[in-house]
């Protein structure tokens, strides 16, 4: 149907794209991680496992990977948490404001992450917004430390940054569900808080379950927040990454913890792909 | 040109009187209802009574207001003005799910996630039953409209028509007074849509609850209903048996929509009504009359009565439509007239036809396109 020479055109760049830009790095990143770094910094091309022995032995990078998954964790709930009824509200009772709304939903995308990150430095920080509030109602003496530069401010400011991603995908789920199935469940004579419960909720979970991957996989593996904001006590794996391809000069190290974050990840994201292909209901 | 309701005898006469029931068994009254859509009337001073047992089907060409009727009834829509009494209980303030009313949806709106059996029993399960009661009804539903077998399917993994099937369990398992179907047959192919017509017919009969089925199908409102609700642009435009508007039609817009009909103006005076080179005696005052003449009511000369008006017109053209043929004629004065005529029979290109005075039914004008005339 194609002639050949249109066929070659529309398939030579993406491949192209796709090996120069993704196969070649990511092989590149997996031979550096069988690689090692001499006393000398130089990096020794000789195959071996002691970065993957040593991410399993070193204490901190374990450690530092569990407190990444638990910070995404609750990211990834409370954005939930805000996101379905901001989403719910949106596709059911907005009416003609609903375009405006969503709208505002995505406008804070187009800011600069950092911006974002720093605003919440400036509400946070011990002469911040918050704290000068805190103090002039005198509710608080002193400026309140634990603010700034805990995990409690990474959280606070991924979810802010992330709630968003959770919400699109949520609001697309609800605005499938045909409105006569609802009509069709007050019918049947559910009041509206069990039609919520027993049409609403499982018919849009394919979206929560997306909004969870993007708000938990966006917020693992993210290293800006926890530079800025996090302190000593939120530092999140990318960061240890960072500063071993960085400062650290451990390439090798860094590469072998790299992967296995990749392959954390892709195992989620197929496990929630399964899960949404078993809730579509179509 | 007054067309209000209740001034036609006949109107009156089927609104209080159906056929099968006394007038005090009205189960449903619904009393001037109206509702526009902004500026829109969509609805204007609806007034109707559906009797205990009765199948009413409301039909209209879309735009008609009969799906919005419909949703009132149900209480998907607020109307603006007017009452609805189911049982002396008046139903414009409760939500849907405190109506004893059930809706089998146009697209069935079964629940995808649902199986077959937990589609029909939603409602008992809200409704707070037992499990063993859920389980018994729901297999009594499953079993009247013979999809047992499909219990633990997936909505999307039967047909059409069996979805149909089952939407009509998960509304009628829930022990409604009221049963309103909204065009539930229009999705299916002819063929299916006839058996299901039958079907659903004797499954009303069997278990005696009154049904509003809303179509714009008129032979299917012919074929299934007790009486049928002719609603126009918003109105109503006759309420009567099949039967009844069909031979009766006090419209002229009832006479073209419910069959083929022939419309004919006329003048009346002295009793003498006269149109082109026709003329016949009526029992009207003098004036402008609209007469309606079904098809199959004008016969070729050779079985003709004492009582004929005869004409000579050119055959145009014959359809072959089964047992019968579908015949339009040029009358010599240039009226066009649709006959129908036993199927086979040859007839020269010009021919004699007649009809008698009593078949041609004075009608009201409802404004609408009628006769044609060439030339």
């Amino acid at each position: 149907m194609f002639s050949r020479a249109y066929k070659v055109a529309i398939t030579v760049p993406p491949l192209l794209w796709v090996i120069a830009l993704l196969l070649l790095p990511y092989a590149l990143l997996l031979c550096y991680s069988f690689w090692s770094v001499s006393a000398q910094q130089e990096i020794i091309h000789a195959w071996n496992l002691d970065n993957y022995r040593q991410l399993f032995r070193v204490h901190v990078y374990l450690q530092t990977l569990f407190r990444s998954m638990w910070i995404a964790a609750r990211v990834m709930i409370f954005s939930l948490l805000l996101g379905y009824p901001l989403a719910y509200f949106l596709s059911f009772h907005a009416g003609r404001r609903k375009d405006f709304l969503y709208q505002l939903v995505i406008i804070p995308l187009w800011v600069s992450y950092l911006v974002r990150a720093y605003a919440w430095k400036t509400i946070l920080g011990s002469d911040g917004v918050l704290n000068t509030l805190l103090q002039y109602v005198h509710l608080t003496r002193h400026p309140a430390e634990f603010l700034l530069y805990s995990p409690f401010a990474v959280v606070l400011t991924l979810t802010h940054i992330y709630t968003p991603f959770a919400i699109l995908p949520i609001f697309a789920s609800l605005e499938h569900i045909p409105r006569n199935l609802i009509e069709a469940s007050h019918d049947l004579g559910a009041s509206s808080w069990q039609t919520f419960l027993r049409v609403v909720l499982p018919l849009s979970l394919p979206g929560v379950l997306a909004g969870a991957t993007f708000a938990f996989v966006l917020s693992l593996g993210d290293f800006l927040a926890p530079l800025l904001l996090g302190g000593p006590s939120g530092i999140m794996i990318s960061n240890i990454v960072v500063s071993l391809f960085g400062a650290a000069y451990n390439w090798p190290l860094g590469a072998a913890i790299s992967l296995c974050m990749l392959v954390l990840i892709l195992g989620l994201l197929f496990l929630s792909e399964s899960l949404e292909k078993k809730w579509a209901f179509r | 040109m007054n067309v209000a309701k209740g001034t036609n005898p006949e109107t009156q006469l089927a609104m209080t009187a159906p056929p099968t029931n006394p007038p005090d068994a009205s189960l449903l009254i619904i009393s001037k209802i109206a509702k526009s859509f902004g500026k829109k009337p969509v609805l204007r001073d609806i007034s109707l009574s559906v009797a205990e047992g009765e199948f009413l089907t409301i039909l209209g060409e879309s735009g008609s207001g009969k799906t919005t009727l419909l949703r009132i009834i149900a209480g998907f829509e607020n109307a603006d003005a007017g009452e609805i009494l189911m049982a002396g209980e008046n139903l414009i303030r409760l939500p849907p799910c405190k109506r004893r009313v059930n809706t089998v949806f146009q697209q069935y709106a079964l629940f995808p996630h649902l199986s077959v059996s937990e589609n029909v029993g939603y409602g008992l399960r809200v409704a707070n039953l037992s499990k063993a009661e859920i389980r018994t009804r729901v297999d009594e539903a499953l079993a009247m409209v013979k999809m047992g077998a499909y219990a633990n399917s997936k909505p999307s993994k039967i047909s059409g028509g069996q979805q149909q099937r089952v939407a009509l369990a998960r509304a009628l398992v829930n022990r409604p007074r009221l049963l309103l179907l909204d065009e539930p047959l229009s999705a299916l192919d002819a063929s299916l849509r006839r058996d299901m017509q039958q079907e659903l017919k004797s499954l009303q009969r069997e278990i005696g609850i009154s049904f509003v089925f809303v179509t714009h199908d008129q032979e299917e409102a012919m074929v299934m209903s007790d009486r049928i609700a002719l609603l126009r642009q918003g109105e109503l435009e006759q309420v009567a048996s099949p039967r009844d508007i069909y031979n009766h039609p006090a419209t002229s817009y009832t006479a073209q929509f419910i069959g083929h009909t022939n419309l004919l103006r006329a003048d009346v005076k002295d009793g003498i009504a006269r149109c082109g080179l026709l003329s016949w005696p009526v029992n009207l005052a003098d004036g402008p009359a609209v007469f309606s003449v079904r098809p199959e009511n004008i016969r070729d000369v050779t079985d003709a009565r004492s009582d004929a008006i005869s004409f000579r017109g050119k055959v145009l053209n014959q359809a072959f439509h089964g047992a019968t043929d579908l015949l339009r004629v040029q009358a010599n004065d240039g009226l066009i007239f649709v006959i129908r005529l036993a199927s086979g029979k040859g007839l020269s290109s010009e021919s004699e036809f007649v009809f008698s005075a009593s078949d041609a039914v004075a009608v009201r004008d409802s404004a609408q396109p009628n006769v044609e005339r060439e030339g």
